[in-house]
């Protein structure tokens, strides 16, 4: 027990010394390299202009408030456009994500050593690529549009959904599969019959999981020229037009909080 | 009982449908088919289906929502076009170049690091005490109902859309980066450190308080020990996070090696991009191999 000499008295320390030591180390390199960073930023902003960021604020808030509900009848295909590329993007990806994930959950996988690294690999690199970055790189191939979005959507999905499945395939009942396989079932008559009933439910979740977060990441897919109802609302910063922004941001913030209470209640009738 | 199983002996089993009930499948499978039509082929692509089986005469409009479910349009001569740079940025990744925009891609991951450190940093900073309000068992209800409002804002707001505003506000920069994050930060740690705390075995917060610590003390000695395990665990993750964020919101004028990667992608510089993507990827796969080892160490 961690204890100092104090007037001659033994007094309980909730640490000893070297631990107390090595923690105050780890505080003061936090304390270090959050100076050094805010240092950084500091140094690349203008604080000459920051006197008058409340006035701003109130102006832009100010010119913000009564939103332009007229600008609305120009809102509805961007929104139905918004839902396709999510929901069409969702659809897509888990049309690739199955078979992916079917290739790299240890169970099921043809090949431990060929097909499942490949398969973690698309897993991987389809995950750590942002949407947007996606996005920017379809838009230079196949131009500006909803399809690029479509096409940046799916492909960010698929590493989310497959990952998500294939560790819902890898903690399966085994009993199950192992009693399919007792009756003399054929390789896919295990996969349909064994293991596709139990993770049915999981793949369901998922699928409306990814949805929701399609939903939300679609919306800013059109600042890059992505399609979607993120495209007005750069073309309405573009010309400052702030009551159409507000409109937008308001549609958004509708947009998610349906979107989500869709997959809650979904989520809540599957498990 | 007897009656339903001896009418079905000697017919041959079926797989039970995911669905039980037959109406509703039917009914989902409409839906879902007509939704695919018209998200995909428009109303145009759908009165022109109806024409061909003869439902509808030929040049069939539905009239002013014609413009509205308008369905994909995919240009293929743009893609033929594009298929050309898709080859290149293909070549980018074979063969990345690091060296010639060396100097902006140095600024830009000096810019997004310090955002990401300073940014995660604040956001814990705000995030405990929040999660604290928005336990239930240990805030009074007026506070915890205002700690769990504004973690609602801070996730229903996406970060682009908040940088978007920021910018505006305070100017280009990596200012408004920072202060995107730092409120990102707040929904998503305070959220889980709040359940976090709720799920606690209170029997050591009130050992502590019998003993007659006060408020800060039980907190200190009775609640912080329990969650610290996950807090940490989080913080890290969040540093992930906010490390891929930050990479995208340069896009928007946030500050950070977005800028950057936009400025490769209009100047259709492919080894700039793919050097600036592989970059993004090994730091982020830096930091998740990081924030494994610790996790590991403290549990």
């Amino acid at each position: 027990m961690p204890s100092i000499e104090k007037n001659g008295l033994k007094v309980w320390q909730v640490r000893d010394q070297k631990a107390q030591l090595t923690r105050w180390g780890m505080w003061f390199a936090l304390v270090v390299a959050f100076v050094w960073s805010w240092q950084a930023i500091s140094d690349n902003t203008l604080w000459a202009l920051m006197g008058n960021v409340g006035e701003v604020t109130v102006d832009i808030a100010g010119r913000a408030v009564p939103p332009r509900w007229s600008y609305m009848d120009k809102l509805w295909k961007p929104i139905w456009d918004t839902l396709n590329i999510a929901t069409l993007g969702t659809v897509i990806s888990l049309f690739i994500a199955v078979p992916v994930a079917f290739m790299a959950a240890r169970n099921t996988t043809p090949s431990r050593v060929f097909v499942r690294p490949i398969a973690l690999l698309i897993i991987v690199s389809s995950r750590s690529v942002n949407s947007l970055i996606w996005a920017l790189l379809f838009v230079s191939i196949v131009g500006p549009g909803v399809f690029a979005g479509l096409l940046a959507i799916s492909i960010r999905s698929i590493g989310f959904c497959a990952k998500l499945l294939y560790e819902a395939i890898e903690e399966i009942d085994e009993n199950q599969v192992e009693a399919i396989t007792a009756t003399g079932a054929k390789r896919w008559q295990i996969m349909v019959y064994g293991i596709v009933p139990q993770i049915m439910p999981a793949f369901a979740g998922i699928a409306v999981f990814r949805w929701d977060i399609n939903i939300r990441e679609s919306t800013v897919l059109g600042l890059v020229g992505a399609g979607g109802i993120g495209l007005q609302l750069s073309s309405s910063l573009n010309t400052i037009a702030w009551p159409q922004v507000s409109l937008i941001l308001l549609v958004i913030l509708v947009a998610v909080v349906i979107s989500e209470w869709v997959s809650a209640k979904v989520r809540g009738a599957i498990i | 009982m007897s009656v339903a199983l001896d009418s079905k002996l000697g017919t041959a089993w079926k797989k039970p449908p995911f669905i039980s009930s037959r109406r509703v499948r039917i009914g989902f499978l409409i839906v879902a088919l007509l939704y695919l039509f018209l998200a995909t082929l428009g109303t145009k692509g759908l009165a022109n289906w109806l024409a061909v089986f003869g439902i509808v005469e030929e040049g069939f409009k539905f009239g002013r929502i014609d413009r509205f479910f308008s369905g994909i349009d995919v240009n293929w001569s743009r893609i033929e076009r594009g298929l050309a740079r898709g080859m290149q940025f293909i070549e980018g990744f074979m063969n990345p170049d690091f060296t010639s925009r060396l100097d902006d891609i140095k600024q830009g991951m000096y810019e997004s690091v310090v955002m990401t450190v300073a940014s995660t940093v604040v956001g814990i900073g705000i995030s405990i005490p929040i999660a604290l309000g928005a336990a239930r068992n240990i805030a009074p209800l007026p506070v915890y109902l205002f700690c769990r409002f504004v973690i609602t804002v801070s996730r229903a707001l996406n970060e682009l859309i908040v940088a978007i505003i920021l910018v505006a506000i305070l100017g280009f920069g990596p200012l408004a980066g920072f202060i995107t994050l730092s409120f990102a930060t707040i929904g998503f740690l305070a959220k889980l450190l709040a359940e976090e705390i709720e799920d606690m075995n209170k029997v050591q917060a009130e050992a502590v308080q019998s003993t007659g610590a006060s408020w800060l003390q039980r907190i200190n000695f009775g609640v912080q020990p329990q969650v610290m395990p996950r807090l940490i665990g989080l913080s890290m993750y969040r540093l992930d996070i906010n490390f891929r964020e930050s990479a995208v919101l340069g896009l928007v004028g946030a500050g950070g090696i977005g800028a950057t990667l936009n400025t490769a992608f209009d100047r259709y510089e492919f080894g700039t991009v793919a050097a600036i993507l592989l970059i993004i990827i090994a730091t982020v796969m830096v930091l998740e191999y990081l924030s494994g080892i610790i996790r590991a160490r403290i549990k």
